[in-house]
C-alpha cells in the first residue's frame, strides 16, 4: 500500500470514529451507521497497518463500533418497553397543544414533592444564643498587625533543650543502638525480639521497636523468623549491609500491643 | 411502651423526617430513616403511607438507578430517597400554588416529554428549539437552567438533557405518555 493510500484509509478511520462518536454524544440514531459497510473497510485496512499508531486507531475504531453496536440494542430494547413512542409522533402532539393544554395534562401526572421550612422554639433559643456569644465583626475581622520582635542569637544546647534540634543525629543514634545489641548478643548469634526491644516502661518498649525496624531496613541486622516456635529473633550483623541484597526484600510486620507487653513483663517477671 | 404507642412514635418521627427538609435535596435516604426509626423502617414508612392517604399524600421511593423490577432488597431501599408527594395530582387552576408560571409549567411538560420520547436524552439544543416555538427565546434557557437546577432534567458535558431525580419522584412518566397520545391532533 503506497504512503498517499495509507493516508487516505487513515482518515477513512477517523470518519468512521466521528461518526460513531456523534452517535454516543449527539443522539444520531444508531442505525444511521452501516455497521457491515464499516466492518469490512476495517477488515480490508487490518493487513496494511504497521506502525503501533496505526494499529492503534483500528482499535479505536472498534472500540467505537462495538458502542454503536449496545447502542442499537438499547434502541431496541426501549422500542420493546411500555414508555416507547415515536419521537415524532410526541413532538407533533407537543406542537399542537396550547399551554393551558399541556398544564392541564401535566398536572394530572405531576405530584409534587411536599416540603416545609418552619422554625421551631428550640431552634429560635439556639440561634438567639449564638447571636449573642458571636462578637461584633469588627473584632472577628480585625487586622492583627505583626508585633515587632527583637532578634537575637541562641545556642546549639538551646536548641537541643526546646527539642528543635536532636542531640545526635539519627544515624549516631543508630549506630549506638546497634552496639547496644551486638552487647546483649554477646558470644550468641542471636536474640529472641521481645528480649531485645522490651523495657520497663511499654513508651521505651515502643522506642527500642521503632529503632530495631531500622536496624533491619538499614542493613544493621537481620530477622530470623521460628514459624514453628512462633519466635522472631534478631541477628546483628558485623557490617552493616551497603545497598539492597538481590533477595526479594519482604515485610515482617510485628506487634507491639500494649498486651503483649504486660505478657512478656508478666513471663519475664516469674 | 406497648406496641401501638411505640409505633405511634416511630410514625411522628417519620413524618417530621420526611415532611421537614433537613438537606438542599428534599426527602430522606433510607439509611437516614434506618437510623433514625430502625431497621423495620420500611413497615412504618407503609403505615404513614396509609396515613396519608386520607390526605391524597403519599410515601413515595426513587430508588438509585432503576427501579428495581421485584421487591426491592434492604440494600436498595437503604440507598433510596423517600419523598412525601402528592398522590393524585393537581387540579390545574391550582398549579399556581407551586410558585411557577403557566408557562414554566408547560415547557417543564414539554421538556420532560420530549426527553422521555428521546430515549431519556435529549440534546439540550433540540429541547430549546421544541421550547422556542411556544416561549420567548429569552425565557428558554433560562426555564431549562431552572428546571436543572430544581432536578427536573440534568446536562452532560455534551450538552445531553437526562431526567433527573425529581422527574423520577414527581412525574408518571408512562401516565404523561399516554395522556399526550390520547389528546386528540
Amino acid at each position: 500500500m503506497s504512503a498517499q493510500e495509507k493516508k487516505h484509509s487513515s482518515e477513512r478511520l477517523q470518519r468512521v470514529i466521528e461518526l460513531c462518536k456523534s452517535v454516543e454524544d449527539k443522539g444520531v440514531d444508531p442505525f444511521a451507521v452501516d455497521v457491515d459497510h464499516i466492518i469490512a473497510t476495517l477488515k480490508k485496512c487490518f493487513s496494511d497497518w504497521e506502525s503501533p499508531e496505526e494499529l492503534a486507531l483500528d482499535a479505536e475504531a472498534v472500540q467505537y463500533l462495538a458502542s454503536v453496536i449496545q447502542n442499537q440494542g438499547d434502541w431496541v430494547k426501549h422500542r420493546s418497553t411500555s414508555l416507547y413512542t415515536d419521537p415524532f409522533l410526541i413532538e407533533e402532539k407537543l406542537q399542537r397543544l396550547d399551554k393551558e393544554g399541556l398544564v392541564t395534562l401535566f398536572t394530572k401526572v405531576w405530584n409534587p414533592i411536599i416540603e416545609l421550612e418552619q422554625l421551631s422554639i428550640p431552634s429560635i433559643a439556639e440561634a438567639m444564643k449564638y447571636w449573642n456569644d458571636l462578637p461584633p465583626i469588627d473584632e472577628r475581622w480585625q487586622r492583627l498587625d505583626p508585633t515587632a520582635v527583637m532578634t537575637g542569637a541562641t545556642t546549639r544546647e538551646e536548641l537541643i533543650r526546646q527539642k528543635i534540634l536532636a542531640e545526635k543525629t539519627f544515624f549516631e543514634e543508630l549506630e549506638a543502638f546497634w552496639q547496644t545489641l551486638k552487647q546483649k548478643v554477646g558470644k550468641n548469634e542471636k536474640i529472641l525480639y521481645w528480649d531485645f526491644v522490651g523495657a520497663d516502661t511499654y513508651s521505651e518498649t515502643l522506642d527500642n521497636a521503632y529503632m530495631t525496624s531500622f536496624l533491619v531496613t538499614y542493613g544493621y541486622a537481620t530477622l530470623k523468623l521460628d514459624p514453628l516456635e512462633e519466635e522472631i529473633f534478631i541477628i546483628p550483623l558485623k557490617e552493616p549491609r551497603s545497598g539492597l541484597s538481590d533477595k526479594q526484600m519482604v515485610s515482617v510486620p510485628i506487634s507491639v500491643s500494649h498486651e503483649d507487653w504486660i505478657r512478656w513483663k508478666e513471663e519475664n517477671q516469674t | 411502651m406497648k406496641r401501638k404507642a411505640y409505633y405511634a412514635l416511630k410514625i411522628k418521627r417519620a413524618a417530621q423526617l420526611l415532611f421537614y427538609k433537613r438537606h438542599m435535596k428534599p426527602g430522606v435516604k433510607g439509611w437516614e430513616l434506618k437510623n433514625a426509626l430502625g431497621s423495620d423502617y420500611p413497615k412504618i414508612l407503609k403505615v404513614l403511607d396509609d396515613h396519608l392517604e386520607k390526605l391524597d399524600l403519599q410515601v413515595k421511593t426513587v430508588f438509585e438507578g432503576e427501579e428495581p423490577k421485584e421487591k426491592p432488597t434492604v440494600e436498595e431501599l437503604n440507598k433510596a430517597r423517600f419523598f412525601v408527594t402528592l398522590r393524585g395530582g393537581l387540579p390545574s387552576k391550582d398549579s399556581k400554588m407551586m410558585g411557577w408560571r403557566i408557562d414554566d409549567i408547560a415547557g417543564l411538560a414539554t421538556a420532560i416529554s420530549y426527553v422521555i420520547s428521546k430515549k431519556g436524552k435529549a440534546p439540550r439544543e433540540q429541547v430549546g428549539d421544541l421550547l422556542r416555538s411556544k416561549l420567548p427565546g429569552w425565557r428558554v434557557d433560562m426555564n431549562l437552567n431552572r428546571y436543572i437546577r430544581a432536578g427536573y432534567l440534568a446536562e452532560d458535558e455534551n450538552n445531553m438533557l437526562y431526567l433527573d431525580w425529581r422527574t423520577r419522584a414527581e412525574v408518571d412518566q408512562k401516565a404523561l405518555v399516554d395522556l399526550l397520545l390520547g389528546t386528540e391532533s
